[in-house]
């Protein structure tokens, strides 16, 4: 098992809210409880400043979407979030996400366990060569011993979760690099939410799909919210309008404007955000 | 501000839907204007003119209206794009509706023209409101073309003036209508293009809302004015 696939399944469940403190939605007076405090968040790929001194907070159980044009730092802001960055040397964050209270960049952190709880789906479908229920079942068995019952059950509800249940129950024991490109995304996203994170990270999840998956995606990240807070990067503006309750718009590395989708993409106070979002970005 | 997309179709397309509403405007206007003369100097020409004009007014809508659907389809605009093709497609119904009242005003001024030329009540309130209503309308279109906000809230303030001439003549009317019940039919016509005046007046505040909308991303529809000034000036 290698390193990347030990972090991307560790089953620890910790969902608990300690350190909760109730914040602002950005540019809104509307309350609600921070999943994520992003403080004086910098970044540097060697010498080379990625992001530059970022502050914002990703409501729990919300959309909150990151646009901007390519280069812009919003992957690498994404990348941050649960540490995968530590997979390459030379890569450094500097300043606090807090996560519930804890400061997930304080050195010593549990990498593993800390993306059992911040999950992750790329922007490539990345299915495991071996079956549908072994794609599932593998991370969890990793670290949750659970009767031959039990994982049933888990894996049904994982792809209930994705809404690949209906369409995956009569093969679950093809491999899954038989199914479409849309539907080993959602088995991507199933696998995610199987060891049951808290938040989901979404970069460019439809990129690589066509418009009927791109659909179904969005619909289950809508459905997804419900239980998870999620973070989505997306080349597509029309789809931060269209699922996300927040959006971040990100240019060179620096956090530009961030606020309530509808007011984003209506009345964005920043000329920088209007004129990338109107297409006068040049 | 860099005003250009990246996309050139893009800018031909928002540049054509503000030039066909504002070619609208200029129609609405003349119906307006010419049907004011109809009633001002007893003329059938100019009455029936206005009547006959008017499908043109009608058909501009629909085609703007579908210029703007199209452009929402292809472009999916947002921010202050998507603020001006909203705009654009509730202003044209406005004019659209300022053109009805254009031919209320014309069907009006033909009936008092055939059935009692030389009624004795004085109009004068009509006519002054009629070129007031006619300038507003100018003046909001005016706003549209310049994207101006704070003459926009100028236009709304001065509707207040048209809505007075309005109910200082329907008290007016009352009075004449009270002493001599012969004048009921004429002044019933007379109210009516009073009252369709009054609405082109309406319409034209209407549209100069509209423009604030579009430069300040404030709705400013149904809120104080002074409210509505703050919007458009900050």
């Amino acid at each position: 098992m290698t390193t990347t696939m030990k972090s991307m399944f560790h089953s620890d469940i910790n969902q608990g809210n300690a350190g909760v403190e109730e914040g602002l939605n950005p540019g809104s007076n509307t309350p609600g409880v921070n999943a994520l405090e992003i403080k004086n968040l910098n970044f540097f790929y060697g010498s080379f400043q990625g992001l530059k001194n970022i502050n914002l907070n990703v409501l729990e159980r919300k959309v909150t979407a990151f646009i901007g044009p390519s280069g812009c730092g919003k992957s690498t802001l994404l990348r941050t979030l649960n540490r995968m960055y530590d997979l390459y040397p030379g890569q450094r964050a500097e300043g606090e996400i807090m996560f519930y209270g804890e400061n997930i960049l304080e050195p010593g952190k549990d990498v593993n366990l800390l993306r059992s709880r911040i999950g992750m789906v790329f922007q490539k479908p990345t299915p495991f060569p071996m079956s549908i229920y072994e794609n599932i079942a593998f991370g969890v068995r990793l670290y949750e011993r659970l009767s031959k019952a039990e994982m049933d059950e888990r894996v049904e509800w994982a792809l209930n979760k994705a809404a690949l249940w209906n369409e995956a129950k009569d093969k679950l024991n093809q491999s899954g690099l038989s199914l479409s490109g849309g539907q080993q995304q959602r088995l991507c996203i199933a696998r995610g939410v199987a060891v049951k994170p808290s938040v989901l990270l979404l970069d460019e999840p439809t990129s690589a799909l066509d418009p009927i998956s791109t659909a179904k995606i969005e619909e289950l990240i809508n459905e997804l919210k419900k239980d998870y807070t999620i973070a989505i990067v997306t080349h597509n503006m029309q789809q931060a309008a269209r699922v996300s309750d927040f959006t971040a718009f990100m240019y060179l590395g620096e956090l530009v404007e961030y606020g309530k989708t509808d007011e984003i993409f209506i009345k964005p106070k920043k000329k920088e955000t209007e004129d990338y979002i109107t297409g006068r970005f040049g | 501000m860099n005003d250009r997309h990246l996309s050139s179709q893009f800018d031909e397309d928002l540049n054509s839907l503000c030039s066909k509403l504002l070619q609208m405007g200029g129609l609405v206007e003349s119906q307006i204007e010419v049907a004011m003369r109809g009633f001002s100097e007893t003329n059938l020409d100019l009455c029936n003119q206005v009547i006959e004009r008017e499908k043109s007014v009608n058909t501009m809508e629909v085609e703007i209206d579908s210029a703007c659907t199209e452009l929402i389809a292809r472009r999916q605009p947002t921010a202050r794009d998507l603020r001006l093709v909203m705009a654009i497609s509730k202003a044209i119904t406005n004019l659209e509706r300022a053109g009805d009242e254009a031919e209320i005003v014309a069907k009006r001024s033909k009936r008092v023209i055939e059935q009692a030329p030389n009624y004795k009540i004085n109009a004068a309130e009509i006519k002054l409101s009629g070129q007031m209503a006619i300038d507003l309308l100018r003046r909001a279109l005016d706003c549209f073309a310049r994207l101006d906000a704070a003459a926009a809230a100028k236009v709304v303030e001065d509707d207040k003036q048209i809505d007075e001439e309005f109910r200082g003549f329907v008290r007016k009317l009352i009075t004449y209508m009270a002493e001599d019940p012969k004048m009921i039919s004429t002044g019933l016509d007379l109210l009516s293009i009073a009252k369709a005046i009054e609405r082109i007046g309406d319409h034209a505040k209407n549209i100069a809302e509209f423009v604030i909308y579009i430069v300040k991303g404030a709705d400013v529809r149904h809120v104080p004015h002074d409210d509505l000034v703050r919007e458009a000036t900050k």
